[in-house]
């Protein structure tokens, strides 16, 4: 019996050319929840897909209590004790619980015998790690905070000894989120040990025993949490000191830019997904709106920016009425001075196939200085891009780079760029930091708020709440299609949590 | 969790990768020859000299070649925008009565260099026609382009048989064909460009439209990289998504682009109407339309590509047809083999030899390893 549960010795993995995990060696102690931190593309999903079987390092060594493990793929790993809860659920939608958790533990043809089995080591699991669940609630009725259960409940019931958790919490509220950690104890207690991959600092302080960071393939550092910090793990991760909080000044609101009006809005299915939604914003403020991810937030920004086709309701844009029930017109929303930075940059923000500099004019080439008589100028449109590179230090700084080929911190800055550079009265962003390295969110965050200096009227819409606190002056929480409450910035953690989990909210909006 | 792909320098992309995808498909060609009984040698041989052992035959090689570059564009203008065009052939069908109508009222009255530009303006305007259709159904009512293009296929060979039957023939005569054209709806031959390089173009029609193919690619290519439109066509074609977000017109797009498209299958009607046959028979068209949609899988949809992928197709039919002259038990159907064997390898296992090649490639030459390098995240 060794007192490791896993041991990597020297993982070394390259995809082409790209050397995804360079000379990785790793302790994990039994029964300990130990952290993996690291930005976009360190390397971090990489390793653990090794560890659970999905890749095979190219050199290196994984040993499971002390043995020498030859994980070829998944089986191999579950079979070794690991056990993986992925960051997008592995569940059956109309499955129930109990056949979601037998799903490839059958045992035999006939199910009869493996059910009663089944259901059996289920209740002994629940018990044991105080992990509720009705075996028979099918899984799209249940609530995302369940389904990761279900997930768990799926590695234990396959007797998984060492967990592996890649972003567990992105999904979550916050209640749920302080819910898994204490199942996360509970386990740790049990004498399971936890390896618990995030990007989130707050998490690995709160809840990990050590933590390992990455950066660039590299295994940079490994701490004891208690005596390391947010600052110095932020330093580790990024190779350079950041900014945690952003400076701002006091808001200065003046008019109204943007008046929305019982704004009501379904999605393809007929599903009300914006419950007549009211609000203004003013020049000079920046509104954020918080809620769990799928509370209506992203059709919200669609119907404003005249993408998805609104129900009823009025939006008015510096006064004039913007025909979000017919046929609003991006383009032209944008001449009037509307940019959008929106949700998914991936799909709408950007064409990832495109050149930086085609991706830089996305929207706005209309714009006659991009037009050389009946053809594109494209020497224009290069030195446009150009410029904006140079402002936005986004690198590498190739205008005719496929934006493929960005980072993600760098595609974002591209739509930025474009999207702010036009001098917008109203700028609409929606998960400004999604997928965006810490360093890229410092800059980012600086960017939006020098926006609302200079006078701009700043609709933000993030999934995490730190952001929205540190950047918002007024946050709107949304909660099942309808905005349940306001509260400033100061307004704690906790009480922002009932609000984005519908508990406090149904009171007050019906007042 | 995506696996990044290595950035190949482009001579081994563009160039390499495709010549082994081809060597591959000529090989198992080799194969099945072998199986029937024949050297594959000697059809090797005939095939080659069939296609370029002599100025007529170039000439012939040439003349499939303008048809496919033809239909080859139509298809690749459709694919920048996300749409699988499969009716070129419809559209070149119908694409011929612009040129048939062309040159019966003008062909006794106007010299060839007159009743030309009415003959394109009228093959682009029928060929467009039948794509507008399919167009707009999918713009207005979202019904699949691939369904109703396949279906036009079929509507357009009925609609030319009962036209060619009622309408074209002229009275009394027992086949499907309108009147054999005159002078002016004869188009010259291109037998001085041949002697320039000291060849003789003898049968082959071999004739103007085929400088006209040559302007059409260097057009679509200026449409497709240098205009607003092909911007707003490609965005579409990649991404609705980002197309709706940047205010893009889909349903005007959709429409113009099955029109070009369309126009460009038509425009392919003049080469056999017109620089061969001079009348407008019965299936003239002869699967080129479907051809094209290799030649636009070869030629990844870029002028530059589609080009040289005419190229391999022409010289495929007509050294083909020279191999199954010379060689009576190989028939035809060979070619259409080496075809269907050139569009696996060139299209859907376009990726087979990338791993070993990359390897290959980039372990030889270290200068790109560093470039790739610093774009991987």
């Amino acid at each position: 019996m060794s007192e490791l549960a896993i041991e990597l010795q020297g993982i070394d993995k390259s995809f082409g050319l790209v050397h995804a995990n360079r000379n990785i060696n790793l302790k994990v102690r039994k029964g300990t929840i130990h952290g993996i931190i690291g930005e976009n593309g360190a390397g971090k999903s990489t390793l653990m897909s090794i560890l659970y079987g999905f890749y095979q390092a190219d050199h290196g060594d994984i040993l499971v209590d002390g043995r020498k493990a030859n994980i070829r793929d998944p089986n191999a790993a579950i079979a070794a004790g690991i056990g993986m809860v992925h960051q997008h659920f592995m569940l059956v939608e109309n499955f129930t619980v109990l056949e979601n958790i037998m799903l490839g533990a059958e045992e035999s043809q006939i199910l009869n015998a493996g059910i009663t089995k089944a259901r059996a080591e289920l209740k002994r699991l629940e018990k044991e790690y105080a992990l509720e669940v009705d075996p028979d609630a099918v899984i799209e009725e249940l609530p995302v905070g369940i389904q990761q259960r279900v997930e768990i409940l799926k590695a234990l019931y396959r007797r998984a000894d060492i967990l592996i958790l890649d972003e567990p919490t992105g999904v979550l509220t916050p209640a749920e989120a302080d819910h898994l950690f204490r199942i996360l104890e509970q386990l740790k207690a049990e004498g399971k040990t936890v390896l618990l991959i995030t990007h989130k600092l707050r998490e690995i302080m709160a809840i990990t025993d050590e933590v390992s960071v990455m950066r660039r393939g590299e295994m940079v550092a490994t701490r004891t949490t208690k005596e390391t910090s947010v600052e110095e793990l932020a330093e580790l991760m990024v190779g350079r000191r950041v900014l945690l909080r952003v400076e701002k000044g006091e808001a200065k609101p003046a008019d109204v830019k943007l008046s929305v009006k019982n704004l009501t809005v379904r999605d393809s299915r007929g599903v009300t997904m914006v419950d007549d939604v009211s609000f203004d914003i003013r020049a000079g403020e920046i509104v954020g709106i918080a809620g769990v991810a799928g509370n209506g937030q992203s059709e919200l920004l669609e119907a404003i920016s005249g993408i998805r086709r609104a129900k009823s309701g009025t939006v008015l844009l510096n006064g004039s009425p913007i025909d979000v029930t017919g046929h609003a017109d991006p383009a032209e929303l944008r001449k009037r001075g509307l940019a959008h930075v929106p949700e998914d940059r991936h799909h709408v923000g950007l064409v990832l196939k495109f050149e930086e500099s085609e991706n830089a004019i996305l929207g706005y080439h209309d714009d006659p200085k991009y037009r050389k008589g009946m053809l594109l100028d494209i020497d224009a449109i290069r030195a446009d891009a150009e410029e904006k590179i140079a402002a936005y230090d986004i690198r590498p700084p190739n205008p005719r780079l496929k934006t493929a080929n960005f980072s993600g911190g760098n595609q974002q800055k591209i739509v930025l760029a474009r999207e702010m550079e036009r001098d917008p009265d109203v700028l609409v962003i929606g998960q400004p930091t999604r997928g965006v390295d810490v360093g890229a969110i410092e800059f980012i965050h600086r960017r939006i708020i020098e926006m609302r200096d200079q006078g701009k009227a700043v609709l933000l819409v993030s999934v995490e709440l730190d952001e929205i606190r540190a950047l918002s002056d007024r946050i709107l929480v949304m909660f099942a299609g309808r905005v349940v409450g306001e509260r400033t910035p100061d307004a704690t953690e906790g009480e922002l949590g009932l609000l984005m989990a519908g508990v406090e909210g149904r009171k007050e909006a019906a007042e | 969790m995506s696996v990044p792909h290595a950035k190949l320098p482009g001579w081994a992309e563009y160039g390499l990768i495709p010549l082994v995808n081809l060597a591959v498909a000529f090989l198992i060609s080799g194969l099945v020859v072998l199986i029937v009984g024949e050297s594959p040698l000697e059809a090797a041989y005939h095939m080659i000299n069939g296609a370029f052992g002599r100025g007529e035959y170039i000439g012939f090689t040439l003349y499939y070649t303008t048809t496919f570059i033809f239909t080859g564009l139509a298809v690749a203008v459709a694919f920048h925008c996300g749409l699988f065009n499969i009716g070129g052939e419809g559209q070149a069908y119908i694409g011929g009565i612009g040129v048939a109508l062309a040159c019966l009222s003008f062909d006794h009255t106007l010299p060839w260099y007159l009743v030309f530009p009415i003959a394109i303006l009228g093959a682009a305007f029928f060929g467009a026609l039948w794509a507008l259709i399919p167009g707009w159904l999918l713009a207005r009512r979202g019904s699949h382009i691939v369904i109703t293009t396949i279906m036009f296929n079929f509507i357009a060979a009925s609609l030319m048989n009962y036209l060619l039957n009622k309408v074209f023939k002229p009275l009394g005569s027992m086949s499907l064909e309108t009147r054999t054209f005159d002078a002016g709806g004869q188009l010259p031959k291109l037998d001085w460009l041949m002697s320039i390089f000291g060849l003789s173009v003898g049968t082959a029609p071999f004739n103007i439209s085929f400088l006209l193919a040559l302007l059409a690619a260097f057009g679509v290519w200026v449409l497709i990289w240098r205009t607003r439109l092909g911007y707003e066509m490609r965005t579409m074609g990649h991404s609705s998504a980002a197309a709706r977000y940047a205010g893009i017109k889909e349903a005007k797009i959709i429409v113009i682009t099955m029109m070009i498209s369309g126009g460009l299958a038509g425009m392919m009607a003049l080469n056999p109407i017109m620089g061969e046959q001079f009348r407008m028979q019965l299936d003239f068209v002869q699967g080129a339309g479907f051809v094209g949609i290799a030649v636009a899988l070869m030629g990844r949809s870029h002028p530059a590509g589609i080009i040289p992928a005419a190229l391999l197709f022409g010289m495929l039919y007509q050294g083909g047809a020279e191999i199954s002259f010379e060689m009576p038990s190989i028939s035809r159907d060979m070619i259409v083999i080496i075809q269907g064997l050139v569009i696996l390898f060139a299209g859907a296992l376009e990726h087979m030899f990338r791993p070993a090649i990359t390897r290959l490639v980039l372990g030889l030459s270290p200068k790109t390893r560093d470039v790739a390098a610093t774009k991987g995240a």
